[in-house]
């Protein structure tokens, strides 16, 4: 069976939907009027912190933070 | 050799057919009668009179909602995003959506579509009312009873978007596709541009 209809230019460049979908939406962010570009950039922001488990310990976190350091 | 070709397959396809005959006609989960055990609950209540009978997952699933025979007259619509429900249950005359085909028209009666959105804009039409968002990225889900769910990362009155800085992301991005090397580079410059000319025809037009 042929694959069907052509994949759109960002798959074929390896990318997946939620990647574009990201992408689009900070653009359209980025390009409001203040204040609606500060609170919706503020309400984007992230902190978590992850870490892998091997043989039953934690191995060292990987922390993404967009919090202001306090 | 290719004679025997349908012979072959139509044998297969009909010993599995009926030795699971179960698999090959299934109906939605949804549209199937409620068969609570009767039994079940008897011995259920000999054995434990004060508690309520287990319910089972498909006790607590709505049925499917039935598609009216007449085609309504409003287009309900709930327009969601990730962080607030912007329209909910709101009954509408015609809503716009920018799909990847193009911008399609969402009357009531519509055919039942799922449609994914490209940047653009959506618009709501109510009497004269016409409210426009640019929408980022999204889906539109179009149900049989004149239902639309329509879902975006992020959607904006169009007077909250800057002009100038459209101009600036446009030039920024074009310039970017002109030197991408990697596919990647390219794509995401790919994306810039398309983002931003949408924006920038939605100002205008």
């Amino acid at each position: 069976m042929a694959s069907s209809a052509a994949v759109p230019f960002w798959r074929a460049a390896g990318m997946t939907y939620i990647t574009y979908s990201n992408i689009c939406a900070n653009l359209v962010r980025k390009c409001l009027k203040e204040p609606f570009k500060a609170e919706s950039i503020n309400r984007e922001k992230v902190h978590f912190s992850l870490s892998k488990w091997a043989d039953g310990k934690p191995q060292k976190p990987v922390l993404r933070s967009d919090a202001p350091e306090v | 050799m290719l004679r025997q070709a349908s012979r072959l397959l139509s044998r297969s396809v009909t010993a599995a057919a009926s030795s699971k005959s179960a698999t090959t006609t299934r109906a939605f989960s949804t549209e199937l009668p409620s068969t609570i055990d009767s039994t079940f609950v008897e011995s259920w209540k000999k054995v434990a009179p004060n508690m309520d009978p287990p319910q089972t997952p498909s006790s607590f699933m709505k049925s499917r909602p039935s598609t009216a025979s007449s085609i309504p007259t409003k287009l309900t619509v709930n327009f969601v995003l990730p962080y607030a429900s912007e329209l909910s249950e709101k009954e509408v005359d015609m809503v716009i959506i920018p799909a990847t085909t193009g911008q399609m028209g969402v009357l009531p009666g519509h055919v039942p579509t799922i449609a994914e959105l490209k940047p653009g804009i959506m618009s709501v039409h109510e009497g004269t009312d016409i409210k426009k968002y640019f929408v980022s990225s999204g889906f539109a889900f179009l149900h049989a009873n004149s239902v639309a769910d329509i879902i975006a990362v992020e959607a904006v009155p169009l007077e909250n978007i800057d002009a100038s800085q459209v101009q600036k992301g446009l030039a920024e991005f074009t310039q970017k596709l002109a030197s991408a090397t990697t596919d990647l580079e390219k794509a995401e410059a790919q994306i810039g541009v398309e983002v931003h000319s949408a924006m920038n025809a939605a100002l205008s037009g």
